[in-house]
């Protein structure tokens, strides 16, 4: 029999956005409140594995044609790069700059270097969360 | 002072294992990549190594916090002497690897799990700080993880059962051992651990905690708790074997040492009197064991075992001539087992057969890898002019000042087991008949003999030009020590 999951189906539309805005919001609150790229990284994949769920493998995939082994790469080459960038300024392996800017909209806005660390992590996260979950489901 | 270049060892392999993965199906590239980084970060390492001898402890704040509040690498003379001897296993390795392991297992991320595995001993080597030493652990272990079960064999799969059940407790007691010495002392950093630990006074308490962490190391060194050992070590590619024989009991190794010269050296009648009945019984165990079994990967991995039970006694005894002799067996040994699992390894691919008794005569087929076999088995045994032979005269030596003459008696009593293991092993495969006739004989590739004959040419230089790295390792023995001199080295403002 049929499960049928259209209820589930038009709700995650909706709320996939919604974990998707949280995730990020987790993400760049991080600094200095409850969150980070570690949290951040869980939620968005959250998000993801939510479609895997509700949708079939290739659907999703085409959708969202990357390789999340190479996404979690991409987070640990951002992360570790982040470190080696303060050694080509001239500081300590891993040290990180900040500095208050002043962008259009946003107004006044500090900017922390280790945010790029921090990215690095989240999509690390990502990667290896959803490589993991399709791992076990591809064998089942 | 900026130091930056002492975290390249690691970073650089880590940086190399990432890149890898983008490279995923071009298996030449790999290759490439893989062999250019390796000997970029040996460059570098010996570079440090020198400036080490010529300019003291070198270290280097992350980040800039400075310590004890930072976590920070510190380069001192014998932990870049391991490092460099790492390098050069690994770039030795890497050639055998180039010719042995199958087109499928390079696909699936060899190298990068390969380099990972690097960058964790590596950072193991070099970190000053308790906690990062953990995370380095486990950077390494996750990468021997997915290394032993790299082709999904079932003997594979039965053992990294055992293996990864075995460590992830043994990491359980490790994190265990770290909060409570956060708990009683406060403080992480080795150097800064060293100087509380003297101050407060070893007492029962911090023993019993150095204990759970002998525990820990032992378990990773194979030292008394080495039955996970035989097996896993059987199981996975030649290359692999030959990897985890060459580096991670040495990791545990190192940092057993670290912790018992630097930390924990005021109650040694309680700690290095158990080490030493640890090495004793390792000895025993892994002389019967190297013995009593007829399969060839058997053999080689209770060999494993003894020359650890070997180098422990070293810093059972911790004096200083018997430390320099510790340091230049662990040098040794990380050559020669190399050697011995790619000879063993190369045996299997050529015969087909894992049982010595079922082999004869290779030696008629293969001279060349025959006569390899000959001058590891002599550089095990520790006969001149080979690398074995300076390291068993010192912790001879050491365990003669410190009047320890039984350890002393088992472990040069040892020796002979190890020499007898292997000469079974030569009578059996290499002597006699040969059972291979000119029409059946299996050719042997040139990237694997080529590595086997570097490996020899490396236990034979080391033999004959021990004079070289004497200075490097007076000055690690010396460090060991007086651990003054690493506390001064980290806690200095600059």
């Amino acid at each position: 029999m049929k499960i049928n999951d259209v209820i589930l189906r038009t709700v995650t539309r909706i709320v996939v956005f919604i974990i998707l805005t949280f995730g990020v919001e987790l993400f760049l609150s991080g600094h200095n409140e409850p969150g980070g790229g570690f949290i951040g990284g869980l939620v968005l994949s959250s998000a993801f594995v939510l479609l895997y769920l509700v949708h079939d493998l290739e659907w999703v995939q085409k959708g969202i044609p990357f390789d999340f082994k190479k996404i979690a790469a991409l987070g640990v080459l951002l992360a570790v790069g982040s470190g080696i960038g303060s050694v080509l300024f001239g500081g300590n392996f891993l040290e990180q700059a900040t500095g208050v800017f002043t962008l259009p909209v946003f107004g006044e806005t500090s900017l922390y270097s280790v945010s790029i660390f921090e990215a690095g992590v989240a999509l690390t996260v990502v990667g290896v969360v959803v490589t993991i979950i399709l791992s076990i489901s591809e064998d089942v | 002072m900026m130091n930056n270049i002492i975290a390249f060892p690691m970073i650089i392999p880590l940086l190399t294992g990432i890149i890898l993965v983008f490279f995923r199906n071009k298996v030449i590239v790999q290759r490439i990549i893989s062999m250019i980084s390796i000997l970029a970060t040996l460059g570098i390492s010996i570079y440090i190594l020198q400036k080490v001898l010529s300019n003291g402890i070198l270290r280097l704040d992350f980040g800039g916090w400075l310590p004890p509040y930072g976590i920070l690498f510190v380069a001192d003379s014998f932990s870049m002497l391991l490092v460099v001897t790492t390098l050069v296993v690994t770039a030795i390795l890497l050639v055998y690897a180039f010719s042995s392991i199958p087109k499928a297992f390079e696909k699936m991320f060899f190298y990068p799990f390969l380099f990972f595995l690097i960058a964790g001993v590596v950072g193991s080597f070099l970190t000053g700080d308790l906690f990062n030493l953990f995370v380095c652990f486990e950077v390494m272990l996750l990468s021997s993880y997915a290394l032993i079960t790299l082709g999904g064999r079932k003997i594979q799969l039965v053992e990294s059962i055992k293996y990864i059940s075995i460590n992830v407790l043994s990491s359980w007691f490790f994190l265990l051992g770290i909060a409570y010495l956060y708990g009683s002392v406060g403080t992480l950093n080795m150097a800064h651990l060293s100087m509380r630990v003297a101050e407060v006074g070893q007492g029962p308490v911090l023993t019993v905690i150095s204990i759970i962490f002998l525990l820990v190391f032992s378990l990773k060194a194979g030292l008394l708790l080495y039955y996970w050992l035989p097996g896993s070590y059987s199981a996975p590619p030649t290359v692999v074997a030959a990897l985890f024989g060459a580096l991670l009991t040495k990791v545990g190794m190192y940092a057993m040492i670290r912790v018992f010269t630097l930390i924990f050296y005021h109650e040694p009648q309680i700690t290095h009197t158990l080490i030493g009945i640890m090495a004793v019984i390792t000895l025993i165990g892994g002389s019967v064991g190297a013995i009593a079994y007829n399969d060839l990967r058997r053999i080689v991995s209770y060999n494993v075992i003894i020359s650890v039970g070997f180098i422990l006694i070293g810093l059972a005894v911790s004096t200083e001539s018997a430390l320099q002799g510790t340091i230049y067996y662990l040098i040794h040994d990380m050559i020669v087992k190399a050697l011995l699992f790619l000879i063993a390894g190369t045996i299997i691919y050529l015969t087909g057969k894992t049982k010595i008794e079922k082999m004869s005569g290779l030696i008629q087929n293969y001279p060349v890898l025959g006569w390899m076999f000959f001058v590891t088995m002599l550089s095990l045994a520790g006969i001149p002019p080979l690398s074995g032979f300076i390291g068993k005269v010192y912790i001879g030596q050491g365990s003669i000042e410190a009047g320890a003459f039984i350890l002393l008696g088992i472990g040069f009593l040892s020796s002979i087991f190890v020499l007898y293991s292997l000469l079974r092993i030569f009578m059996n495969c290499f002597w006699g008949e040969t059972i291979i006739s000119v029409e059946d004989e299996v050719p042997i590739k040139k990237g694997m003999i080529v590595p086997i004959v570097l490996l020899g040419i490396l236990t034979f230089g080391l033999g004959v030009g021990v004079e070289a790295i004497a200075p490097y390792v007076s000055d690690a023995a010396n460090t060991l020590m007086n651990p003054q001199i690493y506390i001064d080295a980290v806690m200095k403002r600059n």
